[in-house]
């Protein structure tokens, strides 16, 4: 048992935010570590107060610490200050928890939410003391692991990470530990790594890369085919059926330092079928399983009385759809244990006058700003997109924001989209102006910000085959949306860096020889590329240059039709026809309904796994258009209908 | 009905700041179910004002709170003794509640009655005996003028007056150590600040604060708690990681 502490802890007078170090959150464990148990460290590879709150990660350390049989602590990326101290006086890596050497655990796992996060993937490994090249490893080195998201493309990262995890998993990881446990048991002999990957490769929603072979034939893709067979052709992602089994976190962790979202989250759903064409989130994560009503009201009292905090989220990619979403939000503030000083907080709002009267409701005790996403400026972008909002529905939310009080509206856009024109990008600027008309209705101060984000397509949507566009592009749109607002009083505009969108894109949807790119990045010092003081665009496009590599190939081509893509080895359950023929109904302008309100159309996501929607109410909600572009305020009573199509591709039912 | 705090931070807690205490404290109130009263206004805040804030990285052991409990929901019977074994457990490891009085609700602030702070520091880059002769001459002199910086000012202050008192004290884990009694008005001198104005290179490894002074109408220095303060002793199983 040794802790590294009296070696940090000097270091820790030198740096910034030295708390981000320290661990002791209420619900952090001490977990004691033996020959049986096998060591999980988990790691968010970026900034200690953006990856503390993760969800995903506090359930997984959770629940392998209630297991007899495995001990879990968390690591984050240390500061760049920090990383300079540990590397010059040869400390490595280390827990949060007990302040344990990383290369003492027996599995490093990796949470993957966003692409620029991969060289400080790498950063971690070598700091760890482990080579980065997972074919350089041997038995005394642990097992390198990555979930989350960012893993539906894993190849990218292929020669890097020994296993990864698709899909949810609070499942897995015990097939997973159980395996590493006899590994560990038989002393980890010279040569047994290769065996011990074998055996993962054959748990269900478990991808090892080492086990299969890539052919090209010249630049493109031929083949990724399994060396074994034994070892599956295609890796299809695990999902829990029911979320009411997994009532986790149990214990939330409590920093004792800022983090983002410094409150309790509790997950209502998890799941979206709305259809979103860009939302690589929603595509994944299929079918809907909402959490059952009374375990989210247990899960909010137990939670707000353990931590102390006076803020919940409730939490889910669009959590006004939760059924009975009013009911809860009422129970929340009107339990009297919580006397009147607790807020609630829907991270993700839907765009309608309904939504905003929840949201005046929970938001009684600071009302801040209202965000919104429309994503796209003109109604037949948003049918390509398949993000149903109407105007009507957007200025009813608006207005009803502003009618109760609230000065400020921050609206989000993605520009870059498939089909985008001129005129849809104007669109962005129209929508802020009429909004504020809207507002000055109510007050004269209103301000409405218009949050304007490249697109950048991932895998597993249908826009995997889409080109994105070059930064040029986006930065030409951009002027052309600053020269439109310029004069508005108003409207603000706020815009993400196109170069990072650009980065994003090479990394989102690259192919296993985009591996040595990263490598090249990190080696060139380009960690925390997601924050903009140390993203540098110039590393990316020299790596590219020396690889041989062009971007135009990986990042702005449209792909083909019968193209091999370099994740269809891996399966979110989603139909390759489906996603196909979705692409060529958003080219078609047809946007695709909500299937937990209207008959399924086969995506494969519950029919091919043999699950289905978990929803307390099949009928829609109350409020807004529901994906379907039709008025549906009264709820249930207005049956859903596709909308006539315009031009071509007839619906699928 | 104003009550008055004295707690600990000791141990891997010192590194959190005085913003990040705060919000400790108010979840700590909040677990503890304490009927605070709140501000009047558009978002009531809980009525808590805290001491001087210490240095992040420092320890003490003798911060102060002081805290106003709502009457309408105090009840009738409140004791404040019973705090320190209500609040202890609600906050990290290394903060404790080691005791406790009412004030009365006209006092002045804790910022305010703060006149000078005692400290012990740990320090490096000098020996034990050059230590010493680096205090005595610091005292001796007239002024000892240093270039600080406050809210991105810099300013040459002469901090020789603020220097109430420095003395060698025994080494801390091998360190050379020194006590100190800094004055906290008109200016706060912060202990790096003397260590500056010593010179010869003396950097800090271990920082505590001991205690806060207010003076009393004889001029002596007194807690700023009464002298019948309950005094709440330190929980045994409490371990202190360092
Ligand atoms: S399989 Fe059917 S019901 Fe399930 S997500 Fe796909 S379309 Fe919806």
């Amino acid at each position: 048992m040794t802790s590294l502490w009296p070696r940090i802890e000097p270091l820790l007078a030198k740096v910034q935010k030295p708390a981000r170090y320290i661990g002791c959150e209420d619900g952090a464990q001490q977990p004691v570590h033996g020959p049986h148990k096998v060591a999980w460290l988990l790691v968010y590879p970026d900034a200690y107060e953006i990856g503390l709150p993760n969800q995903g990660l506090q359930i997984l350390y959770e629940l392998l610490n209630e297991r007899d049989d495995a001990v879990a602590e968390r690591s984050y990326a240390p500061w760049t200050d920090l990383e300079a101290l540990l590397r010059a006086r040869g400390v490595p890596l280390f827990s949060v928890d007990t302040h344990r050497a990383a290369g003492d655990f027996d599995l490093i796992a990796f949470n993957l939410s966003a692409e620029l996060v991969y060289t400080n993937l790498l950063n971690c490994i070598d700091l760890a003391g482990t080579p980065v090249r997972a074919a350089e490893r041997g038995p005394e080195h642990p097992l390198i692991a990555a979930g989350g998201h960012c893993t539906f493309n894993p190849e990218p990262l292929a020669d890097f990470v020994d296993l990864f995890v698709i899909g949810d998993g609070e499942e897995v990881i015990a097939e997973i530990t159980e395996v590493v446990g006899d590994w560990k048991r038989s002393g980890r002999t010279p040569g047994s790594r290769q065996g011990v990957l074998r055996e993962l490769s054959k748990v269900p929603g478990v991808y090892v890369p080492s086990m299969y072979d890539v052919e090209y034939d010249g630049a493109r893709l031929a083949s990724i085919t399994p060396k074994y067979n034994d070892v599956p052709a295609r890796v299809e992602k695990r999902t829990i059926a029911d979320l009411g089994a997994w009532p986790y976190p149990k214990s939330q962790l409590v920093p004792v330092t800022e983090v983002v979202h410094d409150r309790l989250n509790v997950e209502i759903f998890r799941g979206c079928t709305r259809g979103c064409r860009f939302c690589q989130a929603g595509m994944i994560t299929r079918p809907v399983r909402e959490r059952p009503a009374a375990q989210v009201q247990q899960m909010v009292s137990d939670g707000l009385k353990r931590t102390g905090y006076d803020e919940v989220a409730l939490t889910s990619l669009s959590s006004a759809d939760y059924s009975g979403i009013d009911q809860v939000v009422g129970g929340i503030i009107n339990d009297p244990s919580c006397s009147g000083q607790v807020s609630v907080s829907l991270p993700s709002l839907r765009v309608d006058a309904y939504t905003v009267g929840i949201a005046s409701e929970i938001a009684k005790v600071r009302r801040t700003g209202l965000t919104f996403a429309p994503e796209g400026g003109t109604w037949r972008m948003r049918q390509v997109i398949s993000k149903l909002i109407r105007e009507e529905d957007l200025y009813g939310a608006v207005d009803s924001a502003f009618s109760q009080g609230w000065q400020r509206v921050k609206l989000y856009f993605l520009t870059g989209l498939p089909t985008e024109t001129d005129e849809d990008t104007l669109g962005i600027a129209e929508l802020a102006r009429q909004c504020v008309a809207v507002g000055r209705k109510h007050s004269n101060r209103v301000n409405v910000v218009a949050s304007v984000g490249g697109f950048v397509p991932k895998a597993q949507t249908p826009f995997q085959w889409f080109g994105q566009n070059t930064a040029e592009e986006l930065r030409r749109k951009i002027n052309l949306l600053r020269d439109a607002t310029r004069k508005e009083r108003g409207v603000s505009l706020k815009w993400h860096d196109p170069k990072a969108t650009m980065a994003e894109g090479i990394a989102s949807r690259g192919d296993r020889r985009i591996g040595a790119v990263i490598e090249d990045v990190w080696r060139h010092g380009g960690t925390f590329q997601e924050w903009s003081e140390f993203f540098d665009l110039q590393l990316w496009e020299d790596a590219m240059a020396r690889q041989g590599l062009s971007i135009d190939w990986y990042v702005h081509r449209h792909r083909e039709a019968d193209e091999v893509l370099p994740w269809d080895h891996i399966s979110a359950g989603l139909h390759k026809d489906f996603l196909w023929g979705d692409w060529e109904d958003a080219l078609a302008e047809a946007g695709t309904p909500d299937c937990r309100w209207t008959p399924c159309y086969d995506c494969g996501a519950c029919t091919g796994y043999g699950i289905e929607h978990r929803v307390a109410s099949a009928t829609p909600p109350a409020g807004g258009s529901q994906g379907t572009g039709q008025d549906l305020s009264t709820g249930g009573a207005v049956p859903v209908q596709l909308l006539p199509r315009a031009g071509a591709g007839a619906p699928r039912s | 009905m104003r009550v008055r705090l004295r707690f600990t931070k000791y141990g891997k807690i010192r590194f959190t700041s005085h913003r990040d205490v705060a919000r400790m404290w108010e979840r700590a109130f909040r677990r503890a179910d304490l009927p605070l009263a709140y501000s009047i206004g558009f978002s009531p805040r809980p009525k808590v004002s805290f001491g001087l804030a210490l240095p992040t990285g420092a320890e003490s052991d003798a911060e102060y709170l002081d805290i106003e409990l709502d009457p309408l929901r105090t009840a009738d019977d409140f004791e404040p003794s019973g705090l320190p074994a209500r609040l202890s457990p609600m906050l990290p490891v290394g903060i404790d509640v080691t005791a406790v009085a009412p004030v009365e609700s006209g006092a002045d602030s804790l910022q305010h009655q703060i006149t000078s702070c005692r400290w012990e520091l740990a320090v490096t880059g000098v020996t034990e005996d050059e230590l010493g002769v680096l205090i005595t001459t610091a005292l001796a002199a007239d002024s000892l003028v240093i270039a600080r910086e406050r809210k991105g000012q810099t300013s040459e202050d002469d901090v020789r007056p603020a220097i109430v008192s420095a003395t060698p004290i025994e080494a801390v884990d091998g360190y050379p150590a020194l006590a100190c009694v800094l004055a906290t008005q008109p200016r706060t001198l912060r202990p790096a600040e003397l260590l500056a104005a010593l010179a010869g290179g003396v950097e800090e490894v271990r920082v505590r604060r001991t205690h806060q002074w207010i003076t009393s109408r004889d001029g002596a220095p007194r807690e700023p708690l009464p002298a019948d303060a309950t005094d709440a002793p330190l929980a045994p199983t409490l371990e202190r990681v360092s």
